[in-house]
C-alpha cells in the first residue's frame, strides 16, 4: 500500500461530529460537512435530506483539486477556501490540510459570518485529523491490526 | 488512500479506471452501475464534454458486502483518456488504492496504449506511487472488433508486472465484473498486510 489507511476510532468521529454540529448551528448552516482531499465522506452534520453525501465529497474534492492547480498556474500555493454562490443556497469550502470543511448554508447566513465562524473550527478539526493520521500509523506499525485477521474467505465472500 | 471508520464501520477505498480515450473506461462503469441493485450504489457522476467524452471524471460508489462486520465502499473513477486532459488525470490519481488499464485491443491503437501506460506510471510517480507496488489490473477490451490483436501480444507489450489480465466486451458486460473484482481483491488483501 503506498500509504497508511487512515483509520478514525469511535471516539474521534464523535469528536470530529461535535465540531461539525456546533459550526453548523455558529454558521447557522444547512449543512456542514468533513470531507478527506481524494473525495471520501468523513462526517457531516445537519440536513441531507435529498442530498448525496457521497458524490457530493467526491465532486468538492475535484472542485478543490482544480482550483488548486489553478492556483499553482497563477503563483498561488493554493487557494485556502472556495465560495459558490446560489441564488438560494451557497457553499463554502475551507481547505485544512489534507482534508476539507464544507458548508451549504442558506439566506438565513451570510458568507461571512460562515468564514468567521469556520476559522476556529478548522483548527480544532486539523488537530484531530493529525491526532488520527498518528494513531493510523501506530496501528500500522502494530501487529495487532484488527485488518491482519482478515482471511481469503473473508475476501472471496464479497464476491460470492 | 484506504480510509476505516470504526464508529460507521465502514472501509472506502479509491479505484481508478485509466487508459486512453474512447477505449471504454466509462463504459465500465456505466455497466457496473446498470448492473448493480440500487441499495448498493450511489449516483454515477459523469462530468463530459457536450459529445459525452470524459471531461474530468466518472464516479460511482459501490458497496459489495461486509468483511468482518465493515461495509466496504470502493469509489470507482475513470480519468479522461485524451493526452491533453493529463492535468486532470494526475489529480485523479491522488489517494488511489488500486488501478485498472483499460486497453483498446484494435491494432490501430496500439500506440495510445503504450502511451497511455508510460504516462500512468509517470503520473503515479508524480504523486508518490509506483504501479510495481499499488494494486493493478489490465483488462484487454473490445474483444468484440474485428481488427484486434491477439491478447498474446497485447500482453507482451503491456504486461508490467505479472499483473491480471482479463479480455473484455465492456460495451456488453463481458469481463467487467471479473476485472472489478480482481483490483477490488488485491486492494483488500494489500489492507490485510498492513
Amino acid at each position: 500500500m503506498a500509504e497508511t489507511p487512515v483509520v478514525i476510532h469511535e471516539h474521534q468521529f464523535l469528536k470530529l461530529k461535535s465540531v461539525l454540529a456546533r459550526t453548523c448551528a455558529e454558521c447557522a448552516a444547512r449543512v456542514v460537512l468533513l470531507v478527506d482531499r481524494d473525495g471520501h465522506p468523513l462526517a457531516f452534520h445537519g440536513d441531507i435530506a435529498g442530498l448525496d453525501t457521497t458524490s457530493f465529497s467526491s465532486l468538492a474534492a475535484g472542485n478543490v483539486a482544480a482550483t488548486t492547480s489553478m492556483a499553482k498556474l497563477i503563483g498561488e500555493d493554493v487557494f485556502p477556501a472556495v465560495v459558490h454562490e446560489g441564488e438560494r443556497e451557497s457553499i463554502f469550502i475551507n481547505v485544512i490540510g489534507r482534508s476539507l470543511l464544507v458548508v451549504v448554508f442558506d439566506e438565513r447566513s451570510t458568507i461571512s459570518l460562515v468564514k468567521l465562524r469556520t476559522k476556529k473550527a478548522s483548527f480544532e478539526v486539523g488537530a484531530l485529523l493529525d491526532e488520527v493520521a498518528r494513531d493510523s500509523e501506530l496501528q500500522r506499525q502494530s501487529e495487532n491490526s484488527f485488518f491482519a485477521e482478515i482471511t481469503d474467505d473473508d475476501i472471496d465472500s464479497l464476491f460470492s | 488512500m484506504t480510509f476505516i471508520n470504526y464508529a460507521s464501520r465502514e472501509i472506502n477505498c479509491k479505484i481508478v479506471y485509466y487508459g486512453p480515450g474512447l477505449c471504454g473506461k466509462t463504459t465500465n462503469l456505466q455497466h457496473i452501475y446498470d448492473s448493480t441493485a440500487p441499495q448498493a450504489k450511489g449516483k454515477l457522476i459523469s462530468l463530459a464534454t457536450e459529445t459525452d467524452r470524459t471531461l474530468f471524471f466518472d464516479f460511482m460508489p459501490l458497496e459489495l458486502g461486509t468483511v468482518r462486520g465493515f461495509k466496504t465502499r470502493f469509489h470507482l473513477y475513470t480519468v479522461p483518456g485524451q493526452v491533453y486532459y493529463d492535468a486532470s488525470r494526475k489529480l485523479i490519481l491522488k489517494g488511489v488504492d488500486g488501478v485498472v488499464f483499460v486497453a483498446d485491443s484494435q491494432e490501430e491503437r496500439m500506440d495510445a496504449n503504450i502511451e497511455s501506460l508510460y504516462n500512468l506510471e509517470e503520473n503515479l510517480q508524480t504523486q508518490g506511487y509506483n504501479l510495481m507496488d499499488i494494486p493493478y489490473v489490465l483488462q484487454l477490451n473490445k474483444r468484440d472488433l474485428p481488427n484486434v490483436v491477439p491478447p498474446d501480444e497485447l500482453a507482451a507489450e503491456l504486461l508490467r508486472k505479472g499483473e491480471p489480465v482479463f479480455e473484455a466486451t465492456a460495451s456488453q458486460g463481458v469481463g467487467v465484473f471479473d476485472t472489478l473484482k480482481a483490483v477490488a481483491k488485491q486492494v483488500l488483501t494489500e489492507l490485510r498486510k498492513g
